[in-house]
């Protein structure tokens, strides 16, 4: 296989692992305030992925630098194109992050609301707009014969890219609620697992529609043989919560996620960024990559490191794979 | 204000911003993995107790600077697109690499460490602290690497056909001198900006409330200033390498730190020198004979070329132009960081003494002892904005201008948004940080909870002293 193939799919992979652990501490930074009615209980929430989120968003990082890497032109292009949602997306990780490190750390309870409030509004934010950034890297956007993008803002946020945002804003808040149903345990437990039903039905409805929808602009038979599949897996995981098996509930959430980024990466493939204004201008793997040395150094470093990577987060997640208990609020002296 | 002069402002603001927490992310990694040791070895409660309050100061800004860097992973394509085109070949790389075997490495076991306490066997949950203090400085390599490849380009070729500069010798890159001498430099400098921090919270404790924990605070205080002089020490050997290293690699960003104008040999240094705006002679200046010549060279009557004669050369290689960096910038802040370092050395000498045979020390300690923890903070943001100002006009030395490198797709209204909108949010941050580390020093020494408990008894205490360890 070409150079270039593997690092398309290696970048896949990344955000494949970005949107499938992540996606989770999205969702549950948003139904914090809502699923949290007590303060233990928005403890014990936060407690879920306190140990996992931050190594959970080093797949983004190291998504970002291996575009840098592996394909410059396509880091430049759709990072300098997409300035002002990617601010906007920095702007929810800093807060997001801040957020959850910070908020324990002072007992006043006005302090502790008003993170609530910022932990999801700031995990909404990304959520959405990953989304929309995606829906239109498949899309195709105006790219001049120089490679660069030559919209802006209000062009992002056609009716095509604002499905694909709603879609992993559905998607992450589905994945968030089969977590928090996996990973608590009592009353708290058993209103995750309820709220699963209602707002997966929704997420399975939107994300068919805009995976329909992409693989009808530029989808191959295998991008769509893939979407069929995760959509068969967004239903599957909903049965499975239903008869409380929260752990194949998670799965099937993971998968439809891991999967509707494979659609989307197939239906790219040999594209990286097509232009809307001329396909001759049009990103691909060969013209956006780097050169073969750098390719072949950056594959010997993936293979080495990458096993190694997942080893020691899969033993963590090993580590803190028991229910989080809600801890009763201990009498004030 | 043009989207060149602003993405320029930007990328100092948050850079500067993002390395205020980044040598006390370093440094105080290993404290915390230095007083866990201690715990570890000997099974004084006292440790335990310092161990937990070294490191609740330690996630306080270990938090900053993680949401800080995620901006500055994005930023070389948001606003230096034309750069990454022509880099990315060799730039990425490092990049990638970083994330690859640091961050990783320094996120996952810090979230081991701090959830660890009851689920890890004892020697394991130390090791973690241990591994991501490692990850802190893997990382600080492999991205010094990257700056010095700016600073003085190795193993590469430009391809003209593609546009582009490509690797052609990855070691090369790695194991750029630059890069060898700076990582000492810098880490060094770490540990300076730690044990003043330690230092100063120590002695301010000590100052205050005299009794309460003063065996804890003391050790706190002479581990801080310990520390605080050694690295000093090392940062000034190593600082005279990177000069030396500096005249050979960057003639003129060393002619510019010293405002010397034209060549001389013997050269002398300049302790104070007011230059004409245009920076090209002097107005007033005091010198001292022979100094700079061995500074820049390693021999008293060395020859150091000046910035006029800089100038007519560089003119002659690479075509007309400028290329003086600032002037009046490169001299004040290589003075600066100098100065700023030698006068927190120093305080770390009166406070070793101050302390001696259970002594404090006298008058006007605690003012000094509020101050000293900005004072290698300072000389860290006036070492980098040195180092990158004092390499204008160029974004890669030699290679590639700084004004053929930014974002052609970036309006002015946008990249206003984002440094008004970073500025806003950094600001706002610093704030609540500093109120949050001020707290953690008034409270005092955590009680010293079994590792079993350690977790759950940071609750209690969240909802008792308002402040909390885990969640
Ligand atoms: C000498 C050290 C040094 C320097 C010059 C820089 N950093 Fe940094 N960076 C670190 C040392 C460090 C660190 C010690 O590893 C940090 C600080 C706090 C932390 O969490 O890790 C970090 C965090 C950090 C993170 C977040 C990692 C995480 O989520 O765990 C990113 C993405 C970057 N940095 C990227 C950069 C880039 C692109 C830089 C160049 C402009 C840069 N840093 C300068
Ligand atoms: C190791 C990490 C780095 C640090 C700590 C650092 C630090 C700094 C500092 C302190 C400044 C001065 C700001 C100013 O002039 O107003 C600066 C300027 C700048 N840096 Fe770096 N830098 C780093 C790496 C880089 C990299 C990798 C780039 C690549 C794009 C870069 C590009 C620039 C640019 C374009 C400026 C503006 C120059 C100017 O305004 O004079 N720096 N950096
Ligand atoms: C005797 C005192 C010192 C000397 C002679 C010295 C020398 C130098 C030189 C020559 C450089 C520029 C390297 C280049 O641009 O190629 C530099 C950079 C730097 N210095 Fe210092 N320095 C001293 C003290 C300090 C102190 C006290 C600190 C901070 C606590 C510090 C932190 C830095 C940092 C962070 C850089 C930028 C990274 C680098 O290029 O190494 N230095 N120093």
């Amino acid at each position: 296989m070409e150079l270039t193939t593997i690092w398309f799919a290696l970048i896949a992979v990344l955000w494949i692992g970005y949107f499938v652990l992540e996606g989770f501490d999205f969702g549950v930074g948003m139904l914090l305030p809502i699923l949290g009615r007590t303060e233990p209980e928005r403890r014990a929430i936060l407690r879920t992925i306190g140990p996992v989120w931050d190594g959970n968003e080093v797949w983004v990082i190291v998504a970002g630098g291996a575009t840098f890497a592996a394909f410059p032109e396509w880091y430049a292009t759709l990072f300098s194109g997409f300035y002002l949602p990617l601010f906007l997306i920095l702007v929810g990780l800093i807060v997001r992050g801040v957020g959850i490190e910070y908020r324990n750390k002072r007992g006043a309870a006005e302090w502790r609301t008003r993170w609530d409030t910022l932990i999801a509004a700031s995990s909404f934010l990304p959520a959405l707009l990953w989304g929309v950034a995606f829906a239109n890297i498949v899309a195709g956007v105006p790219i001049d014969a120089h490679k660069n993008y030559t919209g802006d803002l209000f062009t992002l946020l056609n009716p095509f890219g604002l499905l694909g945002g709603a879609t992993t804003l559905l998607l992450f808040l589905t994945h968030g609620l089969v977590f928090l149903a996996l990973k608590t345990e009592g009353d708290l437990r058993e209103r995750a697992n309820r709220m699963v039903t209602p707002v997966g039905l929704v997420t399975a409805v939107v994300a068919v529609a805009f995976l329909a929808w992409a693989n009808l602009q530029t989808g191959t038979v295998f991008s769509s043989i893939v979407a069929v599949v995760a959509a068969l897996a967004v239903v599957g995981g909903l049965a499975a919560n239903r008869v409380r098996h929260e752990g194949w509930a998670f799965l099937g959430s993971a998968i439809t996620i891991a999967l509707a980024v494979v659609s989307l990466f197939l239906a790219l493939f040999p594209d990286v960024m097509p232009s809307s204004t001329d396909p001759a201008f049009s990103l691909t793997v060969t013209n956006a990559s780097s050169t073969p040395y750098t390719l072949t150094i950056m594959t010997v470093v993936a293979v080495v490191f990458t096993p190694l990577v997942l080893i020691y987060q899969g033993w963590t997640y090993w580590i803190f794979r028991k229910r989080v208990m809600v801890q009763p609020a201990k009498a004030q002296p | 204000m043009d989207p060149l002069m602003l993405s320029r402002l930007q990328f100092g603001i948050t850079t500067v911003y993002h390395f205020l927490f980044v040598p006390l992310t370093i440094g105080m990694a290993f404290a915390t993995a230095g007083f866990q040791t201690a715990w570890y070895r000997t099974g004084k409660e006292q440790y335990l107790r310092i161990t937990r309050f070294v490191g609740e100061l330690f996630l306080i800004n270990f938090a900053l600077g993680v949401v800080t860097g995620i901006v500055q992973e994005f930023q070389f394509g948001m606003n230096w697109s034309s750069y990454s085109r022509f880099v990315g070949d060799i730039f990425g790389a490092p990049l990638a690499i970083e994330g690859l075997l640091a961050f990783f490495l320094e996120s996952t076991f810090l979230g081991l460490w701090i959830f660890g306490w009851d689920r890890l066997g004892k020697g394991v949950h130390l090791a973690t602290i241990w591994i991501a203090a490692m990850g802190t400085a893997i990382s600080a390599y492999i991205i010094l690497a990257a700056n010095s490849w700016m600073q003085h380009p190795v193993g590469y070729e430009v391809n003209h056909a593609a546009g582009r500069a490509e690797l052609k010798d990855f070691l090369a890159v790695m194991t750029n001198v630059t890069a060898l001498i700076t990582f000492p430099h810098t880490i060094a400098a770490a540990f300076m900006t730690t044990g003043a921090l330690l230092t100063g919270v120590a002695l301010w404790r000590l100052l205050r409330h005299r009794t309460e924990d003063e065996g804890a605070f003391r050790a706190i205080a002479k581990a801080g200033a310990a520390t605080l002089l050694i690295s000093g020490l090392v940062v000034a050997v190593t600082g005279d390498m990177q000069g030396k290293i500096m005249t050979d690699q960057q003639p003129m960003k060393m002619a510019a730190a010293e405002a010397l104008w034209n060549t001389e040999q013997p050269a002398s240094f300049s302790l104070f020198t007011i230059g004409t705006l245009d920076g090209s002679q002097d107005v007033f200046s005091i010198r001292v004979p022979n100094v700079l010549s061995f500074l820049a060279t390693g021999n008293f009557n060395g020859k150091v070329e000046g910035i006029n004669d800089l100038q007519a050369q560089e003119t002659a290689k690479y075509g007309p132009g400028d290329y003086r960096p600032n002037t009046p910038v490169t001299y004040w802040t290589f003075r600066l960081m100098i100065g700023t370092g030698v006068l927190a050395a120093l305080a770390a000498v009166w406070f070793l003494l101050g302390l001696r045979k259970g002594r404090v020390p006298g008058r006007g300690a605690t003012s000094v002892a509020i101050l000293l923890p900005f004072l290698p903070l300072a000389a860290n943001s006036f070492a980098w904005l040195f180092t990158e100002v004092g390499r204008q006009p160029w974004i890669v030395f030699g290679l590639m201008p700084t004004a053929t490198a930014v974002s052609p797709t970036s309006t002015l209204a946008e990249v206003l948004i984002t440094v008004l909108g970073f500025t806003v949010l950094y600001g706002a941050l610093a704030v609540v940080m500093v109120g949050l580390m001020v707290r953690r020093v008034r409270a005092g020494l955590p009680e010293a909870a079994t590792d079993k408990t350690f977790e759950h008894d940071a609750e209690q205490e969240a909802a008792e002293a308002e402040l909390g360890f885990g969640y």
